[in-house]
């Protein structure tokens, strides 16, 4: 219980910290809209290559705005020498990386089922036929985003290009996840549910956070204590 | 029925609150520590002397376990530095307050509170900002505070669990003078109750009023180490002349 516990007082912690300040959630939520508005205006195309391309503009949205959330989690720790703090404190870095990464998944999420109806006015696409199916498609590539994110947040802290090394490093870890989600999301756009055609793609998910949350956790500590 | 037999007398050499043994450090190539070998025995204060760059600070932060040794080893109370229940027992003070600019003082502490596991956390944060005379501005955000009173609460946190061990890194420096005040007065009354301080230091007079045990590190490596005594307090440029680069 006492893990739990930890876990909830550092996700509490980040998240009662970002909404005083609304630093990146206002960033992240900015930036998704503005290049979700901008595709709308550079390109004009029909109901069935929107369907077809709904997924790959989606996730292309959400990673490149999630990881303006995951830049600031251990980011924001360097402000006073608070990461010093959190690891001389007697918790396994595993709760310390969990309570991140529960507090990055709450955000990122909040950032994505904000843009998504926008999505839908922009582009005039009736998304929601499939809403639960997509709703886990969404909950599963964003845990495992936020999962990889983080450690590489932890990992590039101290390093002074940062903002440029996590997406270099995060990305190409991603790959195997977002193309899966931008498979399934295309086709739940579309209004097709996951069959058993294309569930080999969700299972691909499942083992994606499973392998890289219990990697994650296993490695935290080697990855903070230098 | 034989009589039991009494127990053998522990022969064992008593545990030293900090034991730091061979200890090397490199950063890439370059050793920032070179066989460091120091204790610190239960309810001493050794004071870390020597000139930017000898070391200190990396030493403080592998001892606090932030950063592991390259070789060697280092315990507190005979234990990792990196296990949990060794964790509870030190409380360390960096350069940076290590406190949340977005939150309010007595969040902050209450925080520290909750993950050092304390049975009541906002008790014991709401005692230490009356310590440190913070009381009235406990709800007030830390980014709105004065220097002084960031000091203070810096303090009050690296306290909050009563560490049994206070590993503090150039703790005077930049303190205005009714922090310096509070901060001498909590570590004669920590080590007065038998607690372990461990300091590096640039102000020499402030430490060797406190100090039980000096330790001088030059380039990495121990020059001196020693007890406190009447002539280094009188003359606290003496050890530097004698065992320092000049």
């Amino acid at each position: 219980m006492a893990f739990f516990r930890q876990v909830f007082v550092i996700m509490a912690k980040d998240l009662r910290a970002e909404f005083r300040t609304k630093e990146a959630i206002n960033a992240s939520l900015s930036f998704a809209l503005v290049v979700l508005l901008l595709f709308s205006f550079a390109f004009d195309p029909d109901e069935e290559t929107i369907r077809a391309i709904s997924g790959g503009l989606l996730w292309i949205v959400f990673a490149f705005a999630g990881t303006l959330l995951l830049n600031r989690s251990f980011a924001r720790e360097l402000n006073n020498d608070c990461l010093d703090a959190l690891i001389s404190a007697p918790i396994p870095g595993s709760a310390l990386f969990l309570g991140k990464a529960f507090a990055n998944f709450l955000l990122v999420l909040a950032v994505e089922l904000v843009a998504l109806p926008l999505f839908g006015i922009f582009y005039n696409v009736h998304w929601t036929s499939q809403f639960w199916q997509l709703m886990l498609v969404i909950v599963l590539t964003t845990w495992g985003m936020t999962v990889t994110g983080t450690i590489f947040s932890a990992l590039t802290v101290n390093i002074r290009l940062r903002e440029v090394m996590l997406p270099i490093l995060n990305f190409p870890i991603l790959i195997p996840a977002l193309l899966g989600a931008m498979q399934l999301t295309s086709s739940l756009v579309a209004g097709k549910p996951i069959t058993a055609d294309n569930d080999s793609w969700l299972k691909m998910l499942i083992g994606f956070d499973v392998m890289y949350t219990s990697v994650s956790v296993f490695l935290v500590e080697i990855v903070l204590v230098s | 029925m034989t009589p039991p037999r009494p127990a053998a007398p522990d022969t064992r050499p008593p545990v030293s609150a900090v034991g730091i043994e061979s200890v090397w450090k490199f950063y890439g190539d370059f050793p920032a520590l070179k066989n460091v070998n120091l204790e610190a025995p239960p309810g001493a204060c050794l004071a870390l002397i020597g000139r930017n760059g000898a070391g200190k600070t990396t030493l403080l932060r592998t001892i606090a376990g932030f950063s592991r040794p390259g070789k060697g080893a280092i315990t507190i109370f005979g234990t990792s530095p990196r296990e949990a229940e060794t964790r509870r027992l030190m409380g360390y003070i960096g350069h940076g307050i290590s406190v949340y600019d977005e939150l309010s003082a007595l969040e902050n502490l209450t925080l520290y509170g909750r993950l050092y596991g304390l049975p009541n956390p906002r008790a014991a944060a709401l005692d230490w900002l009356e310590r440190t005379g913070l009381e009235r501005v406990k709800d007030g955000l830390v980014r709105e505070f004065s220097r002084g009173m960031r000091q203070r609460l810096a303090v009050a946190r690296a306290f909050l669990h009563e560490p049994k061990v206070l590993l503090l890194d150039e703790p005077f420096t930049a303190l205005d003078d009714r922090a310096i005040a509070v901060l001498q007065r909590l570590l004669r009354e920590a080590l007065a109750s038998g607690k372990t301080i461990v300091m590096s230091t640039h102000q020499l007079r402030e430490a060797l009023e406190l100090a039980t045990h000096v330790a001088l590190l030059n380039r990495g490596q121990v020059a001196f180490h020693g007890p406190c005594t009447l002539e280094l307090v009188s003359d606290p440029g003496w050890v530097y002349a004698r065992y320092g680069e000049g």
